[in-house]
């Protein structure tokens, strides 16, 4: 008979009405290693963070070697011998490796307060000889590459005595080697019998460590079984499935001739290389990649946020190579950041005022006194916030951080309309915000592509993207691996191209 | 940084290099050095304290008043003085850890409601010691070492003890850091933060006391400014204002001497006495540019790359 690890039973999860996991269930058996995969928004994040105690399941039960499981906090989970390494490292990069690994409890000589420095400098060196990390425990960890970072957390989980293992992606920022060094330490706990959950975008890493694989899409378990039974056309072809179009509204126009935004041959060592590409009038051009593709870098160098060693860029024939975001703006680009409440948003202020932000200087008046005409500014500001749809209270009143996430998001996007903008880069626009407040953005976006503004649309939804988009690149390893023109979406070449170029992957595959 | 500092002073006042004149600058710097360490844990959970001033005024005229009305032991009164200081701590601590208020706001609010405690206590006179506190702030352990500096050091002792060599120290770095992270981990951050401000209040009266038993005397004024003294001693030790980095020993104790030497420095150098205040500044100033440029840095070093170039 088969011992079961961890048993998912009917879990579902749901934020703010959208649901996020239904019904999954499956089960892990004791000592093997299961490689969970599904695409961005699939639902393993937020599978392994009910797993992790970081929030509750809404309905379902989880069992853990037989019992009932339901942990209230992270602590709770650690207790129960679950070690979560996270994606972003948990650790404190001021401190040293030794007081990471012992954070929350420190050897101590008998039972005084004080620490037992010889027996903790004796543990630690074994910890680190134990996942072959040859470096002095005494070594503030802001001093260690992202790889070593790593090992630090597995030593850290491994002090723990964890039974089981959730790796979120850790091959993301490490080199060849440090991978490969890792799968080391990986197949030594396997043998040690510890149970492993191993999620990945690298799906032949997942192959190559997994006794058996479950494929999540929108929240569904698609499919589960042994590791053998899959190969990456079958992972790749059940992570995508297949789904409606009419989600996505046509567009009246077709792309212009005119090239409103031209980057040649960028270069940035270390991030991007020799990114060439044209996006012209009416044009909705999709950037799809997985994370830590160089999406997002792309758009922050095109934009002046960072600075880019080689190439060109030019907006309305204006080269902007090396402007500075003000500067950009100024020359008709605009720029709305993935992450609306850090970058985009002054979650404090009003509506209006946000709407008006990138654009105050078209509502000073007296010449050079520039002071700020406030009846024009909310004049500008509604008839935005009408065209969008906003659903707010007055808009000079109405506190951003009040809004919906769809709404926020329309703010952030209307904010450069005022300024009328002859390129609009959109990193991840419809995250985090439900299927209704989608719909709605991707009205906006075909809106704006109608009245001639070009769109460079960033993405890691492909459905997203093939539905909404004229052409999409897809970037890789900070390069653009391949171009594909509507209607030739294949969302599976596609795919392909996105995993190409990664450690472990085949290029004759695609 | 200190050595090429102290070069100049050398080079500028050599009087200041006498052994007399060190052993001044050791004893003003205790009561600072003394406040500046409670300061110390406060700004490694990231947080600051205003409140360390009043405090001090606070903590020592009820010492004083209470002498003044019952014949107590001098060493009575000390333990008066250092309880009313660990009430400041708590209503900070539970006002920071249990209410989310920013330590910015709670400590000021502190440090105006406490000057005004002080003032309705004393009726804004001048409370007056009596010899057996004034003979101890003269005293000298084995007629060598002044009492203040073998106090301070006992401080400077147990607090790099308990940040260095307990699990309680290093996760009050950790919760400097992120408190988020640290609770992930498993840390108690309220503990964390229960204890540095509690320790910030008791040391602040601790240093107000010894001060007092220096002066004499304790007037309305009392303590008003030195806790901007204490945050440039830890700064300048090299405590970050953002919080999770910095060290008691030896950092934060040059700081405090540090402080102390320049202003007898400029004493003995003779400068404009008016100048005195904008050299201070000057040098705080330098020591938090050093403390942001070293942010900028790492945040450089975190930046992830994407491509490894061959």
């Amino acid at each position: 008979m088969t011992e079961w690890e961890i048993e998912f039973d009917r879990i579902s999860k749901s934020f703010f009405g959208a649901p996020a996991l239904s019904e999954v269930n499956f089960s892990i058996e004791k000592g093997k290693t299961l490689g969970l995969i599904g695409e961005n928004g699939a639902g393993k994040s937020t599978l392994m963070n009910i797993l992790g105690g970081v929030f509750p399941q809404d309905e379902g039960t989880i069992r853990l070697f037989g019992k009932k499981y339901s942990p209230s906090c992270p602590a709770d989970a650690t207790d129960a011998g679950i070690a979560f390494i996270h994606q972003e490292l948990n650790l404190f990069p001021n401190l040293s490796v030794v007081d990471n690994l012992f954070i929350d409890g420190f050897p101590q000589i008998g039972k005084s307060p004080f620490i037992d420095k010889s027996s903790l400098q004796k543990r630690a060196a074994a910890l680190l000889s134990s996942v072959d990390l040859n470096i002095s425990v005494r070594t503030p960890v802001e001093m260690l590459s992202p790889g070593e970072r790593q090992l630090v957390e597995i030593a850290k989980a491994l002090s723990r005595d964890a039974r089981v293992l959730i790796f979120d992606e850790p091959t993301t920022s490490l080199t060849t080697t440090e991978r490969k060094h890792l799968f080391n330490i990986i197949k030594k706990s396997q043998q040690q019998d510890r149970t492993i959950i191993y999620i990945s975008h690298s799906l032949e890493d997942v192959l190559e460590l997994s006794d058996a694989i479950a494929v999540l899409r929108d929240g569904c378990l698609v499919s589960t079984g042994p590791g053998r039974e899959y190969s990456v056309d079958r992972m790749i072809s059940e992570m995508v499935g297949r789904r409606i179009e009419q989600m996505y509204p046509l567009r009246s126009t077709t792309v212009g001739s005119v090239a409103l935004l031209k980057v040649e041959g960028v270069s940035q060592p270390g991030i991007v290389r020799d990114i060439s590409f044209k996006l012209h009038e009416n044009e909705v051009l999709g950037i799809f990649g997985l994370l830590g593709s160089g999406r997002s870098e792309l758009a922050r160098i095109i934009f002046g946020l960072d600075s880019c060693r080689a190439g060109r860029i030019s907006v309305t024939e204006q080269d902007i190579t090396s402007s500075s975001p003000v500067e950009s703006i100024l020359n008709s680009l605009a720029f709305v950041t993935e992450n609306r409440h850090q970058e985009g948003l002054l979650m404090e202020a009003s509506v209006c005022e946000n709407l008006a932000l990138p654009s105050l200087r078209e509502f000073t008046r007296f010449g050079p006194a520039r002071i700020l005409n406030r009846s024009r500014m909310l004049e500008f500001s509604n008839r935005i916030a009408e065209t969008l749809r906003i659903k707010s209270g007055p808009i000079h009143k109405q506190k951003v951080k009040s809004l919906s996430g769809g709404n926020q998001q329309k703010i952030v996007i209307g904010k450069w309309l005022l300024a009328a903008p002859a390129v609009l880069i959109l990193d991840e626009p419809t995250r985090g915000i439900d299927i209704g407040a989608k719909y709605e953005v991707y009205g906006t976006i075909n809106k704006l592509a109608e009245e001639g503004i070009g769109i460079m649309y960033i993405s890691s939804e492909l459905e997203e993207l093939t539905g909404m988009c004229d052409r999409i690149l897809v970037m890789s390893n900070g390069e653009i691996r391949a171009e594909f023109v509507r209607p030739d979406f294949d969302q599976e070449k596609i795919l392909q191209a996105a995993f190409s170029g990664r450690a472990g992957y085949k290029a004759d595959n695609g | 940084m200190f050595a090429l500092l102290f070069i100049i002073f050398g080079l500028v006042a050599p009087k200041s290099f006498h052994y007399q004149n060190i052993e001044n600058a050791f004893k003003q710097a205790s009561y600072i050095g003394i406040i500046a360490v409670g300061m110390t844990f406060v700004l490694l959970t990231g947080g600051i304290d205003l409140s360390v001033g009043s405090n001090m005024y606070v903590s020592a005229a009820v010492a004083g008043l209470v002498m003044q009305h019952y014949s107590i032991s001098p060493w009575f009164a000390l333990i008066l003085c250092l309880l009313v200081g660990a009430v400041f701590g708590v209503v900070n601590a539970f006002a920071v850890a249990k209410l989310k208020i920013m330590p910015f706001v709670v400590t000021l609010g502190m440090m105006v409601t406490g000057r005004g405690v002080g003032l309705m206590f004393t009726k804004s006179r001048a409370v007056n010691f009596p010899d057996s506190i004034t003979s101890l702030g003269f005293a000298e352990l084995f007629g060598l070492v002044p009492y203040p500096i073998v106090v301070f050091a006992g401080v400077v002792f147990c607090a790099w003890l308990l940040l260095e060599r307990t699990t309680l120290g290093r996760q009050i770095y950790a919760v400097g850091f992120s408190k988020e992270a640290a609770r992930k981990a498993g840390v108690s951050t309220d503990r964390a933060i229960f204890t540095a401000y509690v320790l910030c209040g008791i040391f602040a009266s601790l240093g107000g006391f010894i001060s007092v038993a220096q002066l004499g005397n304790v007037n309305a004024g009392f303590g008003r400014g030195d806790e901007f003294d204490a945050i440039a001693a830890a700064v300048l030790g090299g405590v970050s204002l953002f919080g999770g980095a910095g060290r008691i020993f030896p950092g934060v104790v040059l700081g405090a001497v540090f402080i102390q030497a320049v202003s007898i420095s400029l004493v003995s150098a003779r400068v404009d006495l008016y100048l005195h205040p904008l050299i201070a500044a000057a040098f705080i100033f330098f020591a938090v540019l050093i403390d942001s440029l070293r942010n900028m840095y790492l945040a450089k070093l975190s930046r992830r790359n994407i491509r490894v170039e061959e």
